[in-house]
């Protein structure tokens, strides 16, 4: 009896809650470490960048105004989809980073974790970086952390994993939505995690995911006028400046690349977090009871 | 006019929720029986039906309690924050799972309506969790300096009202920052407690952990007394309260309490009538009165008192009082015999004081311990309704004239844990909330409850706040 022969995936893009091919029709070949075949994977084009920034913003209405502690709980529960396909990732990760099994399964638990990290934060930022002010007068004022709205990310090019969930969950933690550039070399494991998102009570359009040339995509998303911040860890230091220049025309907010790409390993902080918050700041007169005594 | 009204019974299932014919105390993740093989029963108060036989614990108990919560200490705090978080999280999960059983169960061993456990009791103790979660790998960030460590074995004392919330608010904080537990229920609502075991079974929480002793308030004192036990946490009378504090004088034992409450209602002429009424009914009636932070003493203005006071009549007449499983019924069952008799007391000093006395037409059920609600007017600040906490459906009503009134009398008493404002006018809600001296104030709305937002007293009310960021505080050695 002949070994059976497998099922390929068509690697797909995810935009809107839908799993679109390009709309130009493109693929790429994708490859291991060692240059063997993986799959075709769409190669997004500038309509395809323009399109998601279209479900980014639909869907950031909803998403902002959903409650801290359901963005929690929608977070944690991709965690629990993603430790239910454990297997699968560990395997489209060790082939993209040639990494053996159990240092691809130690990324996918780490990645995992990172979710749950995240999970607990969409009802604690608040209380860490906002909140009441002793204006010196007779005022409540308080400040609060908003979402900034859509925000352009370009995944970190070697932590196609960790490194990209990493990215996006800080994002959208805060209640802002995302348009995603996977890695370029090795855009399998965030085009599978697409899959996940959907079906992880997610809103459609909260995380958008292109794959494709990380410059073609790059700069009509940063030069985009209704994309309010972008990430610039996936690009290259002269790519970074050229779309940080881009950038300023609407004034995005802009996160610069770090030193770490690679090594997403260690404990995040709330850089990433803060990096997409407004602060507002509300005054409203406390009044005055006239001379009252002790208040006691 | 009843009869308009009339509803076909739309009781919540009891099949959903197994009661063993007896429990044993939790301790070191087994249950067992006391050591002195003492035992007490449970009862539903809305039927009086014994629903389980539960082991006593004493002393002994105590001390084997406290010696598995001090054994598991030393692994519990040493895990990584992100793994303590990840077992706080699936308990999180398996309440949401099991949120209708306990809700069942709850309503069966503490009077109060499905309709209360099902909608706010069981929701805020899944969030709760979920949110304290959260927070144990993120202690950093908390605004307790770097790496703050947690105080050791925490001795928790809970009271009746919310048993399974009132262990949450204790058991989340106090697990999420690394310290390990022996709780003890209240002894006339053991059995969500008990049910929570079995939770910390699923979720594969080490042994030792979770402890919980169900009994009496010789259980009660003797853990708060051990000398092995690090945090005292206590909600409960203010009179208890200030016992263990007396316990705790001279040694390093932290300590947080959640005590008694008399909480002013303000209602300014300027108020949306409908809405106060709700938020009045709510702050008073939500949970049969039994509610430590109730609006127990409504503050009207004296040129809408009349209207105010129709409406609240009218809207108390079409309350519905009886089988706690209904899904129909606002009031539920007084949870003992023991607080009727309380409740019933201070009711007839009340009218005995000159009070006027006012409840809707309603028929109490023939077994069980019920209270109709009640109104009472005329009652001036010398009256001992006025002033000491009813912890039932009873409201007592006071007029003002002006603001600075308003908050003269509602300052006015040894509480200080939570007041309500209900104007339509923004600066004269803060400017009132700014001279309140209560540690939760509601404006334009009451008894809203959430796990990010803390909660505690002023005064005699206690001290240490439980929720949001600032609960942390009362399980770190900060």
């Amino acid at each position: 009896m002949s070994e059976r022969l497998t099922v390929f995936k068509t690697y797909k893009l995810y935009v809107g809650g839908k799993f679109p091919r390009s709309e130009s029709g493109r693929v790429y070949e994708v490859t291991d470490a060692k240059g063997n075949w993986l799959a075709n994977a769409p190669q997004s084009s500038r309509k395809d960048a323009r399109d998601a920034v279209v479900a980014a913003r639909k869907a950031f209405g909803g998403w902002s105004n959903a409650t801290a502690y359901l963005r929690g709980q929608i977070l944690y529960r991709v965690a629990e989809m993603l430790e239910g396909r454990r297997e699968q990732f560990t395997r489209e990760v060790a082939d993209a980073e040639g990494l053996s099994k159990s240092k691809a399964a130690a990324v996918v638990d780490a990645a995992v974790d990172r979710w749950v990290w995240y999970a607990g934060w969409t009802d604690k930022i608040g209380q860490v970086v906002g909140g009441a002010n002793p204006a010196a007068g007779p005022f409540l004022n308080l400040s609060t952390p908003e979402p900034t709205g859509v925000v352009a990310v370009l995944a970190p090019q070697e932590s196609s994993f960790l490194g990209l969930v990493s990215v996006i969950a800080p994002v959208i933690a805060t209640g802002s939505t995302a348009v995603v550039v996977a890695s370029e070399k090795a855009p399998l494991p965030a085009l599978s995690l697409g899959e996940v998102l959907a079906t992880s009570d997610v809103p459609g359009g909260v995380v958008n995911i292109l794959s494709g040339r990380t410059a073609e995509l790059a700069a009509p998303l940063a030069a985009h006028q209704d994309v309010n911040a972008i990430d610039l860890t996936g690009a290259d230091a002269g790519l970074a400046k050229e779309l940080e220049v881009a950038a300023a025309d609407n004034l995005k907010r802009v996160l610069r690349p770090q030193a770490v790409d690679g090594d997403f390993t260690a404990a995040p902080g709330t850089e990433r977090l803060t990096a997409f918050l407004e602060t507002k700041t509300v005054w409203h007169p406390t009044g005055s009871l006239g001379a009252s005594g002790s208040s006691y | 006019m009843a009869s308009l009204f009339e509803y076909a019974p739309a009781p919540e299932s009891r099949a959903v929720v197994d009661i063993a014919p007896s429990y044993g105390l939790f301790i070191d993740g087994e249950f067992a029986e006391a050591a002195d093989g003492k035992v007490f029963k449970s009862v539903s108060p809305s039927t009086e039906e014994v629903l389980s036989e539960v082991a006593r614990a004493g002393e002994a108990d105590v001390e084997r309690a406290v010696r598995a919560a001090r054994k598991a200490f030393e692994k519990w705090s040493a895990l990584p924050g992100a793994e303590r978080a990840k077992y706080l999280f699936r308990i999180a999960r398996i309440i949401q799972e099991r949120s209708r059983e306990l809700a069942v169960l709850e309503t069966l061993d503490n009077g109060k309506p499905i309709k209360e456990t099902r909608d706010a009791d069981l929701p805020l103790v899944a969030a709760h969790f979920f949110y304290y979660a959260g927070w144990a790998d993120k202690l950093d960030h908390a605004g307790f300096g770097a790496n703050p460590r947690p105080l050791g074995v925490a001795g928790q004392v809970i009271p009746w009202n919310f048993p399974l919330l009132m262990l949450a608010w204790k058991i989340a904080p106090a697990l999420a920052t690394g310290n390990t537990v022996v709780l003890k229920p209240a002894e006339t609502t053991p059995l969500s407690a008990l049910f929570f075991a079995d939770i910390c079974r699923q979720a594969g929480l080490p042994k030792g952990v979770v402890n919980i002793l169900p009994g009496y308030g010789d259980a009660g004192a003797a853990l708060v007394a051990h000398p092995d036990v690090n945090k005292v946490a206590f909600t409960g009378s203010t009179a208890v309260g200030k016992e263990i504090a007396r316990t705790v004088a001279g040694t390093d034992k932290k300590l947080t309490l959640e005590l008694g409450g008399k909480g002013a209602n303000i209602v300014f002429d300027d108020a949306p009538i409908d809405q106060a009424v709700e938020g009045i009914v709510t702050g008073i009636f939500f949970n049969q009165g039994q509610v430590c932070c109730a609006g127990s003493r409504l503050l009207v203005q004296e040129s809408i008192q009349e209207e105010l006071l129709d409406a609240l009549k009218r809207r108390l007449s079409t309350l519905r009082l009886g089988d706690p499983l209904d899904k129909n019924t606002d009031i539920g069952a007084i949870n003992s015999a023991e607080q009727l008799a309380r409740i019933t007391a201070l009711a007839d000093q009340g009218e005995a004081e000159g009070a006027e006395r006012w409840s809707p037409a309603c028929e109490l059920p023939a077994s069980g311990y019920w209270f109709a609600p009640t109104l009472f007017t005329n009652v001036t600040q010398a009256h001992t309704i006025a002033r000491d906490e009813i912890f039932g459906p009873a409201l007592s009503v006071l007029t003002f004239r002006t603001p600075d009134e308003a908050v003269a009398k509602a300052n006015n008493t040894q509480y200080g844990l939570s007041a309500g404002i209900w104007t339509e006018k923004g600066s004269r809600i803060l400017a009132v909330a700014n001279k309140l001296r209560a540690g939760v104030v509601w404006a334009n709305t009451f008894n809203k409850f959430d796990p990010t937002s803390p909660f505690g007293g002023y005064k005699e009310s206690g001290f240490g706040r439980e929720g949001g960021r600032h609960g942390l505080e009362a399980y770190l050695d900060v």
